[in-house]
């Protein structure tokens, strides 16, 4: 049975994944700060639509031979689109998204059973891979993440105009449905990317739930940020560390980190027993 | 000079017409009241300005280039926003240009100016979802005003809020428009709040519609014209009164006989 924590031989080990901790900390930045539009758009369960298309997306191109991110970018901006022109209101949306993704998902298993690669690395697209980021990956998060970055930092506030006062942005005259198709797209591609380190099934606790637990104990437009950042920053990375000592998946670790920064934000904001009252609900 | 041209709007949800070819003009600087029966499209047309309501024919055609800031009508299940009620009423300042909204002197002073105004300046670091629902409606009229636009189409922005402070917001959207030259299209119920600052009454019914000055369209032949009913419109001490069909439930001084 593999230990949860084994810390001897870390200093060989470091090296090996410096790839998975860039990808990482980069995952953790452009995750941890769409996640914050993510919840405020009121898309966390579309996240979990497009991972699922994303996930059939890679297993599709994987079994016929091309490259796997790729695919995963197809397959996520696939589900992106079709979300974000079909599912403009939030009961149509949450329909269409359980109706994609079963059907997603159904898809990538399928690819997988007729690749006749190995099996052990096939699932690794569902539940996240531990050290076997290469540097094309990199490349691709690089890429995505500077481009997720530069667009969210030239679209802000009416990005947030958009999503948290809808209408009164559009007599202001912003282009709230673009924006929105736009959103959708840099969060295709943030999924395509997640999907690649913590797996399909997983890529919510780094989209959703450090900006939650961050919304809980603020609203500020600096702090909130700041802070899903942090989270996401401190889940993965340390989720990557703590994995490394372990042997075990770095899912469990990053999942469980991340879930315990939105236990300690409900305790702390909680009614009953908080210390820290944002209000609002 | 002309801002905002209603050309033949005609408009049915199902089976039930709510116009038909409706037309009329608001000018810049105009405070136009907006009063009907429920039902008649009141919070509909404001939507239909704005673009987010489709005609079945006809235009809303504003002037090129006018700016425009709505307020909505307030909801009760609004649910959590996570904004301060700086931040929100800065959106109606630059929330429509690029980039992050970083922290300026010049944007605090006019944020501050603005929530002085509504007297709201203590809610300035509130997040949103704590506010009631009269706080909530005085920080609209800040971010409302606080871009000073071309036309401000307000739905309902004395609702929620006590006598004193209808009179407090009244005024503000005439001093807004004597110093902006803004015009005003103002959604309410009862007109006496408003009733010196208004140039012109839009009166839709489900039979038609009467635009004009308060004095010739708050009459009760034109009225009952409208309605296909008796009312009765009172005049005492300078407040008007309707009196004869439930829609007006909430004019002041209804007698329920």
């Amino acid at each position: 049975m593999p230990t949860l924590f084994d810390f001897s031989d870390y200093d060989r080990l470091i090296p090996l994944v410096t790839n998975s901790l860039i990808a990482g900390a980069l995952l953790a930045l452009v995750g941890g700060l769409i996640g914050v539009f993510v919840i405020t758009r009121q898309l966390s369960f579309a996240v979990h639509g497009v991972s699922e298309l994303s996930f059939a997306g890679a297993a599709i191109f994987l079994l016929i031979g091309l490259d796997v991110v790729l695919g995963s970018i197809v397959g996520s901006l696939t589900a992106a689109l079709i979300i974000g022109t079909l599912g403009s209101r939030v009961q149509e949306r949450n329909s269409l998204v359980a109706v994609i993704m079963p059907f997603g998902l159904g898809l990538g298993i399928l690819a997988l059973a007729l690749y006749p690669g190995r099996a052990a690395n096939k699932f690794g697209l569902l539940t996240g891979q531990i050290v076997t980021v290469d540097d094309p990956q990199v490349g691709w998060l690089i890429g995505i993440s500077v481009t997720v970055l530069i667009a969210i930092g030239i679209f802000w506030r009416p990005l947030v105009f958009a999503s948290l006062d809808g209408s009164v942005a559009v007599a202001r005259g912003v282009k709230v449905d673009l924006i929105g198709w736009l959103f959708m797209i840099l969060l295709g591609l943030v999924v395509a990317a997640a999907v690649q380190i913590i797996g399909a099934l997983l890529v919510l606790s780094l989209l959703v739930t450090p900006a939650a637990a961050a919304l809980r104990l603020s609203s500020s437009q600096i702090w909130v940020p700041v802070m899903s950042i942090s989270f996401a920053m401190v889940s993965v990375v340390g989720g990557i560390l703590l994995a490394l000592g372990g042997g075990l998946p770095i899912s469990p670790y990053v999942t469980t980190i991340s879930f315990l920064f939105y236990l300690i934000a409900r305790l702390l904001t909680s009614k009953r027993f908080g210390i820290i009252n944002v209000g609002g609900r | 000079m002309t801002l905002l041209t209603a050309n033949k709007a005609t408009l049915s949800f199902g089976s039930r017409k709510i116009w038909d070819e409706l037309s009329f003009a608001i000018n810049r600087g105009e405070f136009l009241a907006l009063i009907g029966a429920n039902g008649t499209g009141k919070s509909t047309m404001l939507k239909a300005i704005i673009g987010t309501q489709q005609l079945d024919s006809g235009s809303f055609d504003l002037e090129p280039g006018a700016s425009i800031s709505y307020i909505p009508q307030h909801r009760t299940d609004d649910g959590y926003t996570p904004l301060k009620v700086k931040d929100l009423v800065r959106l109606g300042l630059d929330g429509h240009k690029p980039g992050f909204p970083w922290p300026s002197s010049s944007v605090r002073d006019k944020v501050t100016k603005a929530l002085k105004a509504v007297q709201a300046e203590q809610l300035a670091n509130e997040s949103i979802g704590n506010l009631s629902g009269g706080e909530m409606q005085r920080v609209r009229v800040a971010q409302a005003m606080i871009g000073d636009p071309d036309l401000i189409l307000a739905d309902e922005p004395l609702s929620n809020l006590d006598l004193n402070q209808q009179l407090v917001i009244s005024e503000l959207f005439e001093e807004q428009r004597q110093k902006t030259g803004a015009a005003v299209l103002f959604v309410t119920h009862d007109v006496n709040p408003i009733i010196d600052y208004v140039d012109r009454v839009l009166y839709l019914a489900p039979g038609g519609y009467r635009i004009g000055s308060t004095e010739e369209v708050m009459q009760s032949e034109v009225l009952s014209e409208l309605y296909g009913a008796d009312i009765d419109v009172v005049r005492n001490q300078g407040r008007i009164v309707v009196i004869g069909t439930h829609d007006h439930a909430h004019h002041a001084g209804e007698d329920w006989v």
